[in-house]
């Protein structure tokens, strides 16, 4: 059973991600000034320059031809070159992945710690001021955006980690809160409490295993909340890493760099997703 | 009704009739440029000061507020459009319809969301008129922002072509545009109106990150996004406080639209 939904996982990922660096694709090769190459405007170029150049460009055209060079390249581990900084997109991915792993990893962490304590503690106290107090804080930086949230990080200079922790902790903590009052509501809780029970007993005994797999459930969303929250985070703290690339990528129509990226973060965001589905699905059968 | 849900009611009412009322509260408008005070501190003549091109900043952010509030909604109900579309469509007929529609709106999400709007901002032209910059950012929020919603419309849709009343509907003859026009989309409207109001909070901070980093409503016009820029050129938060209202109002409507959220969850449910 687990083999079958792992390799069901495996070839929605790999459609996915095919599909995925075809849309990026199609929606680089339709955009506005797609065609037109700054390099063609130097003066200092000779016709026939300029003309191999636009000729370089066409070869992009057909967006089908380009996608299956792409692959075939790819499979043989060249991504290309990146249009607009001049570098292989191999080289740029290598260089700047560490950081943003750090990142994603270091912000993760924050928001995961921060979400369970105050989720954990909420539900143990069950002090109504307490369960408003942590629902406010929460709820006051979920209606935040992620740019500023960035932009006050680098004001009060600390790290953009920090940043991303408090993007994505307060939807961590909503779910994991709502998920822990449903459990408590019952029926063996009930039993538990009134065969006297402890609070503590009764949270990480009896509440915690039910609400565990629907939590680990989140675990993927949150790493794709964390990379989408890498962009303003990296593109404003001045940053550089995989989330600054993005936006530069972006912002210079660069082709090559662009689908790399959005295969890289399709593949990162999938298999996160996959991952916490297949323990999701682990734990719900050891407890069957 | 909870008195949490009348305040988001009040706040969002007095945010909304202070920024339709911008024609007249601050009649030189928001791209007046006062050359002689740039930079200006809050005064009598400028409530909020002046950005550092001479240009009321109060007036600019009821403006900008008028921008945000009014086109956020119209960005949500073409989202919530297509997701009735794609989604109730794909739920009701079933079949390979529904696995291909869930397919197209799982490959969206798969991205992130912001990544996604950035990338896709980014390819729009972006050297054009303020005005035309405006319709472009709200129009690709509503054209991005249907998946999510699509997928809980087609699993209602999909419930609810193999109830009781729809079969016993089709037993009696109905064709299937008048089943679902008149028998399914009613029962979704409930969910309806709650993807759509969930929808604007959602924006209303897309637009606000496009901004920020540029890719937002274009200058002179103001949005909540381009307000917000001004923070970027800040040294440190005591400086210039009178710079965080932007911020401090966008918090308020998102969280009434939060409060008022949940009581449309609850009826959807």
């Amino acid at each position: 059973m687990l083999k079958w939904k792992i390799a069901g996982h495996v070839l929605t990922l790999a459609a996915t991600l095919l599909l995925g660096g075809l849309l990026a694709a199609v929606l680089v090769r339709f955009s506005p000034g797609f065609d037109v190459d700054e390099q063609q405007l130097d003066p200092h170029l000779s016709s026939q320059s300029v003309e191999a150049l636009r000729e370089a460009r066409k070869q992009d055209h057909n967006i089908v031809k380009f996608y299956f060079s792409y692959m075939k390249r790819a499979a043989h581990g060249d991504l290309g070159t990146s249009l607009a900084l001049g570098q292989p997109v191999r080289t740029l991915l290598r260089d700047r992945a560490p950081l943003t792993g750090r990142l994603l990893a270091a912000g993760l962490a924050l928001a995961w710690t921060l979400a369970l304590t105050l989720a954990l503690s909420a539900a143990w106290l069950r002090l109504s001021i307490y369960d408003t107090l942590t629902t406010v804080v929460s709820g006051t930086f979920l209606c935040i955006p992620a740019a500023v949230l960035a932009l006050l990080s680098v004001l009060w200079n600390v790290p953009g980690s920090l940043a991303i922790a408090l993007i994505v902790f307060p939807s961590i903590y909503r779910y994991t809160r709502n998920l822990l009052v449903k459990a408590y509501a019952l029926p063996h809780i009930i039993t538990a409490r009134a065969k006297g029970l402890g609070e503590a007993r009764i949270l990480f005994w009896h509440v915690v295993p039910v609400a565990a797999p629907q939590i680990l459930a989140v675990a993927g969303v949150s790493v794709s909340m964390a990379v989408g929250a890498a962009i303003p985070v990296e593109a404003l703290c001045g940053l550089a890493g995989i989330g600054q690339l993005a936006w530069q990528a972006a912002l210079a129509r660069d082709l090559p760099l662009l689908v790399n990226i959005t295969v890289l973060v399709t593949l990162v965001t999938l298999l996160a997703n996959s991952g916490a589905d297949v323990i999701g699905h682990m734990v719900r059968s050891q407890r069957a | 009704m909870n008195l949490w849900r009348k305040l988001a009611w009040v706040a969002l009412a007095l945010v909304l009739s202070a920024s339709i009322s911008a024609t007249w509260l601050s009649p030189s408008g928001y791209a007046k440029q006062y050359r002689d005070v740039t930079n200006a501190v809050p005064s009598r003549s400028h409530w909020l000061g002046t950005d550092d091109l001479g240009r009321d900043r109060f007036a600019r952010v009821l403006y900008g507020t008028r921008i945000s509030l009014l086109l956020a909604p119209a960005a949500a109900l073409i989202s919530t459009l297509m997701a009735a579309f794609i989604g109730g469509l794909a739920g009701y007929l079933g079949g390979a319809w529904a696995r291909l529609a869930m397919a197209v709106t799982d490959l969206f999400l798969s991205l992130p969301w912001l990544f996604l709007l950035i990338t896709a901002r980014a390819l729009m032209p972006l050297n054009v008129s303020p005005v035309v910059s405006v319709m472009v950012t709200f129009m690709l929020l509503g054209l991005l922002g249907w998946t999510s919603a699509a997928r809980v419309l087609c699993a209602t849709a999909g419930s609810l072509r193999t109830s009781d009343f729809v079969r016993q509907a089709r037993a009696a003859g109905l064709s299937g545009g008048r089943l679902f026009w008149i028998h399914v989309m009613p029962n979704l409207r409930p969910v309806l109106y709650a993807q759509f109001w969930i929808s604007i909070p959602v924006f209303i901070l897309s637009e606000a990150n496009l901004g920020i980093l540029g890719l937002g409503v274009a200058e002179p016009m103001p949005s909540w996004g381009s307000l917000l820029k001004e923070l970027e050129g800040m040294v440190s938060v005591g400086e210039e406080p009178w710079k965080f209202v932007p911020l401090i109002l966008l918090v308020v409507v998102v969280t009434s639209f939060q409060l008022l959220l949940s009581r449309q969850e609850e009826m959807a449910a």
